[in-house]
């Protein structure tokens, strides 16, 4: 199901986990034992790295250093017609 | 060690060019409450802090303020991109054209440069926390004066959620500092409570 977003949509869903990590995190950060957060978390976590597997394979590294798929056959990283995430996207 | 990912924490797509409120925004990028000096402070912060739980919501909350440093480029860049020098003229800002051009240039909106004597890093963590917890208040009333200065929906959405993002701050903040307080090394405490009474 996810294989039919768009480049925009699967990448607004990555945000809204992410999002959901975020917080998380800060949050068992002072509740360090609370179960239903880091249940939470983990789920969060398991379907944020299977949107992220996807955006990789499709469109490019979500992450340098070593942290991200690479798929394609030269360093995508840099593509030329790629924005990168401040200059926006101004088709929506 | 940081690793980048090349994504927005929240998504920026402004659509009309309007350099004076870009030039207010300026104060969250190099000004005395912004994000650059919030990611500084806690990061800087961290490396004594007494408990592993401070250590973490420090680097974490440090780490969340870079991505908003991020943010606040991406909205004076879209907000500017592409004026010419006559539109920095009209905005009143000829001055800023003149030394740096287009560029994102770490200041305030009235073209300080940015200081590290913004923050502080006092040593004991009480007072450090309590500084945060200030700074967390002066970042929120700063982004409801620049919500004052915009109707353009564009605008509006990232600055309402990085204003609640400092409340967010603020709780956990307040949350570590109740633990940092019962923690067993701490020489001061100073807990105002009710049941003190």
């Amino acid at each position: 199901m996810d294989n039919m977003l768009s480049k925009h949509d699967l990448m607004q869903k990555i945000q809204e986990l992410s999002f959901c990590a975020v917080e998380l995190n800060l949050f068992l950060d002072t509740h360090p034992n609370n179960t239903q957060a880091l249940r939470d978390y983990s789920y969060v976590l398991s379907e944020l790295q299977k949107l992220k597997l996807l955006y990789s394979q499709k469109y490019g590294p979500l992450l340098g250093f070593g942290e991200s798929y690479v798929g394609s056959d030269y360093w995508q990283w840099v593509a030329e017609d790629e924005k990168w995430p401040w200059e926006g996207d101004m088709k929506i | 060690m940081w690793v980048y990912e090349k994504k927005l924490q929240f998504p920026v797509n402004v659509r009309k060019k309007d350099l004076k409120m870009a030039n207010a925004i300026f104060t969250q990028f190099g000004g005395p409450n912004g994000e650059l000096a919030a990611a500084l402070r806690y990061l800087s912060q961290r490396v004594n802090m007494p408990t592993s739980k401070a250590k973490g919501l420090l680097n974490d909350i440090g780490t969340e303020e870079l991505a908003h440093v991020e943010m606040i480029q991406a909205l004076i860049y879209q907000l500017t991109k592409d004026a010419t020098p006559q539109e920095y003229k009209d905005a009143g800002l000829q001055g800023y054209y003149g030394i740096w051009d287009g560029s994102i240039f770490p200041s305030s909106p009235l073209g300080e440069p940015f200081t590290t004597a913004y923050i502080n890093n006092v040593g004991d963590p009480i007072a450090n926390i309590y500084e945060n917890l200030a700074a967390e208040e002066k970042a929120r009333s700063t982004y409801e004066h620049l919500l004052n200065l915009t109707n353009e929906p564009d605008i509006i959405k990232p600055l309402s959620f990085l204003r609640q993002r400092e409340i967010i701050h603020f709780q956990r903040f307040g949350e570590l500092l109740d633990d940092l307080q019962l923690h067993k090394e701490m020489k001061t405490q100073f807990v105002v409570r009710k049941d003190d009474k």
